[in-house]
C-alpha cells in the first residue's frame, strides 16, 4: 500500500497548489456516475464559498512568505538570519533584533519554510499510512478489521503531544523524527475517518462488479475505492495539516523541535518571549503568522467539507 | 446494558495494559545508564552494581516491565534520574496543580461551548450563527500557545497589565494561593476546548429541532423554551458527551503547552524539564498518568451516552 500516492498529493496539495488533484479526482468520480448534470470542480465549489476563499488566500499568503521568504531575507534586511546585527533586544533595523542580537525581520523571513515542509511532510505520511489501514480494515473486515482497530485505540490513548515527547526523548529532536512522530500519531485518527467512509461504499454497485470480475483486491482498493474516499479524506487532510502545524510550531516552541540557531517561528517566540514587553516583534511576528497560516487552513478544511456535503458519494 | 458497560470497561483495562507495554519499551531503547546518572561523580563500579541491584536492573527486561506495573498499582513510580528522589514525590504535588488547571477549564469552557452551540443552532442561518461559526473557527485552528501568547499580551504585558503573566507561588504553597495567576491559563485551555464543544452542539442540535418529536411538541403548543430544554437539549446531549469527553482528554496533554507558557508547576512542566534531562522515569510516569486520564474520561463518556441513549437504556 506505501506506493499509493492519492492522499500523499492530497496532503501536499493542501497548501502549494489548493486541492487540485482531489478536484481532478472528484470530476472523474463524477464522470462515472450516471447522472447527466456534472457537479462543479470540488476547487470551484470551495471558493465558491466565502470561508473557502479566504482559506485560500490566507493559507497563499503565509506559504508565499514561508518561500519567498528564505531568497529574500538577506536582500530585504541587509542581515543573514543566523548573522549579529546588533546587541540583543534593540530596535534597529526594521523590527529590531532578538535575543543574542540577531535580526528579527531576516529570522522571520526565514523561520517559515520548514514549518511548512515539515507540516507537509508528516500530513502525507498520516494520510498514507491511516488511510491505507482504514481502508484494509474495513475492506478486509472480520478479525483484520478488529486487530487494526483495538491498536488503534491504545494508540488514541496517549495524547499526540505526549507521544511526540516520548520520541524525542528517546531519539532526539531531528527533523526526520519530528515528521514520522507527528506523522504517525496521525495515522490512527485518519484511519477511523478512511475506515467509516469505505464502510459507506463497500456495498456500491460497482465494486461487486468488479469483484465478480475478479479484478484483485488491491487493484479494488487503488482504482474504485479511494477515488470515491478522497472527499471526506480531502477534509481529514486539511484538518490534519492544521494540526501537524499546531503541533510542529508547539514542539519547537517548547524547544524539543527545531533546534537552535535554526530560524523557525516556532522557536522565536521561545527565544524571544522574555523581552515580550519591551521588543514585542519577535514574538508577535511569528505569532501571527502561525495564527494566519493554521486560520487558513482550518477555513480551507471546512469549506472542502461543505463543497463535499452534498455531492461527494463517499461522504458518510 | 450493564453488559455493554462491563465491555467497556475490559476493553479499558486492555487499552491501559497496551500503553503500559508501549511506555516501557520506550526505556529499552534508550541509550544510557540510569544508575551511572543518578550517582554523578560517586560512581564506582560497586555502587553502580548495589544501585543496580537496587532498582532491580540487573533483572531481565520482561521482570523489569512486571515489577514496574507492579508499583504503578500502589503510586511507585520508580526513581528519578535527574532528580534522585522516588518519582512520586517530584510527581505528586504537580498532579493536583495540574488537576485544579484543568477541572478549572472544564467548568469555564462545557457551559459556554453547549451555551453557545445551543444559541447559534436557534438562530440558524442568521448573523449570530455566523459569528459564532466563524469565531469557533477560527479559535478551533489556533494552536494553544498562540492563544496563550496573544491573551499574555493583551492582559499582561503590552495593552494592559491586570494579570500576571507567570505563576510565581513559592515554593510550599499551592498554586491556588494566588488566584489571579491561574486566570489566564484557564481561559486560554477553555479556548481551545470551548470551539469543539460549541460546533458538535450545533450540528446535533440543528438535526434534534428538525425531528419529529420536536415538530410534534411544538405543535402541542408547548413553549418554545420547554421544548428546546425539555426535548431538544437532552436528545443532543449523548453524542456531544463523546466531544465533551474527547476534549477534557486532549486536556491532559493540552496542558503540557500551556503549563510551559505560563510557568505553572504542574505535570506538564514535569514532563517537558524531564525531556530536557533525558529523564525517562518521570516521562513514562507522565505518559502513563495522562493515558490513564484520557482512558477514564473516555470510558465515562461511553457510559453517559449509553445511559443517555434511550433505546440502550431500555434494552438491559
Amino acid at each position: 500500500m506505501s506506493e499509493n500516492p492519492r492522499p500523499d498529493e492530497l496532503g501536499g496539495a493542501a497548501v502549494s497548489a489548493p486541492l487540485q488533484p482531489s478536484s481532478a479526482d472528484a470530476a472523474v468520480g463524477a464522470d462515472v456516475k450516471e447522472s447527466a448534470s456534472k457537479p462543479r470542480s470540488l476547487m470551484r465549489r470551495v471558493w465558491g464559498q466565502s470561508e473557502g476563499r479566504v482559506g485560500i488566500i490566507l493559507t497563499g499568503v503565509i506559504v508565499l512568505l514561508a518561500f519567498l521568504g528564505p531568497l529574500l531575507a538577506p536582500v530585504l534586511t541587509v542581515y543573514a538570519p543566523t548573522e549579529f546585527a546588533d546587541r540583543p533586544f534593540q530596535s534597529t533595523g526594521l523590527f529590531g533584533t532578538d535575543d543574542l542580537g540577531r535580526s528579527v525581520a531576516s529570522r522571520f523571513l526565514a523561520g517559515g519554510m520548514l514549518l511548512v515542509l515539515y507540516s507537509v511532510a508528516a500530513t502525507a505520511i498520516g494520510m498514507v499510512v491511516g488511510a491505507a489501514f482504514g481502508i484494509i480494515a474495513a475492506y478486509a473486515g472480520g478479525a483484520t478489521d478488529a486487530i487494526i482497530m483495538r491498536i488503534n485505540d491504545v494508540l488514541l490513548a496517549i495524547p499526540q503531544l505526549v507521544f511526540a515527547m516520548l520520541a524525542i526523548v528517546v531519539l532526539g529532536p531531528q527533523g526526520w523524527v519530528l515528521i514520522l512522530v507527528i506523522g504517525l500519531t496521525h495515522a490512527p485518527r485518519i484511519a477511523r475517518v478512511a475506515r467509516a467512509a469505505t464502510l459507506s461504499v463497500i456495498n456500491e454497485d460497482y465494486i461487486r462488479a468488479a469483484e465478480m470480475y475478479a479484478m484483485p483486491r488491491s487493484r479494488i482498493i487503488l482504482r474504485e475505492i479511494v477515488p470515491n474516499i478522497t472527499g471526506p479524506l480531502s477534509v481529514e487532510a486539511g484538518l490534519r495539516l492544521t494540526y501537524s502545524i499546531g503541533s510542529i510550531a508547539s514542539l519547537s516552541f517548547l524547544g524539543l523541535g527545531m533546534q537552535p540557531p535554526t530560524a523557525d517561528w516556532g522557536l522565536m517566540i521561545n527565544e524571544n518571549r522574555i523581552a515580550l514587553s519591551i521588543q514585542p516583534w519577535g514574538v508577535i511576528l511569528p505569532v501571527a503568522a502561525i495564527a494566519v497560516l493554521t486560520i487558513g487552513t482550518n477555513l480551507l478544511a471546512d469549506a472542502t467539507a461543505r463543497a463535499n456535503a452534498s455531492t461527494n458519494v463517499g461522504n458518510a | 446494558m450493564t453488559k455493554l458497560i462491563l465491555r467497556r470497561l475490559v476493553l479499558s483495562v486492555f487499552i491501559l495494559l497496551a500503553v503500559s507495554v508501549l511506555v516501557f519499551c520506550a526505556t529499552l531503547l534508550l541509550p544510557g545508564d540510569p544508575a551511572r546518572a543518578i550517582l554523578g561523580q560517586q560512581a564506582t563500579p560497586e555502587r553502580i552494581a548495589a544501585l543496580n541491584a537496587q532498582l532491580n536492573l540487573d533483572q531481565p527486561a520482561v521482570v523489569r516491565y512486571f515489577l514496574w506495573l507492579g508499583g504503578l498499582f500502589v503510586g511507585d513510580f520508580g526513581m528519578s534520574t535527574a532528580f534522585g528522589g522516588p518519582v512520586s514525590e517530584l510527581l505528586g504535588e504537580r498532579i493536583t496543580a495540574s488537576l485544579v488547571l484543568m477541572v478549572l477549564a472544564a467548568v469555564v469552557s462545557i457551559p459556554v461551548g453547549l451555551f453557545f452551540g445551543i444559541w447559534s443552532a436557534l438562530h440558524r442561518g442568521g448573523r449570530r450563527d455566523r459569528a459564532v461559526t466563524w469565531v469557533s473557527l477560527t479559535l478551533a485552528a489556533l494552536p494553544e500557545f498562540v492563544i496563550g501568547i496573544a491573551l499574555v499580551t493583551i492582559f499582561a504585558t503590552s495593552v494592559f497589565q491586570i494579570l500576571p503573566a507567570v505563576t510565581m507561588a513559592p515554593p510550599g504553597t499551592p498554586v491556588w494561593a494566588i488566584p489571579s495567576q491561574l486566570i489566564l491559563p484557564t481561559i486560554t485551555l477553555a479556548l481551545v476546548v470551548a470551539p469543539y464543544i460549541a460546533r458538535m452542539m450545533r450540528a446535533t442540535m440543528i438535526d434534534v429541532l428538525d425531528s419529529g418529536y420536536v415538530e410534534m411538541a411544538r405543535l402541542k403548543g408547548v413553549p418554545e423554551r420547554q421544548v428546546v430544554l425539555r426535548h431538544a437539549v437532552p436528545h443532543a446531549i449523548g453524542p456531544v458527551a463523546q466531544v465533551i469527553a474527547i476534549q477534557l482528554a486532549w486536556l491532559a496533554g493540552g496542558v503540557v503547552v500551556v503549563e510551559f507558557l505560563f510557568r505553572y508547576p504542574g505535570i506538564g512542566q514535569a514532563l517537558i524539564d524531564a525531556v530536557n534531562f533525558r529523564d525517562v522515569q518521570v516521562v513514562q510516569a507522565v505518559s502513563m498518568i495522562v493515558a490513564i486520564v484520557y482512558v477514564v474520561v473516555n470510558l465515562l463518556a461511553d457510559i453517559v451516552g449509553i445511559l443517555a441513549n434511550p433505546k440502550l437504556r431500555s434494552a438491559a
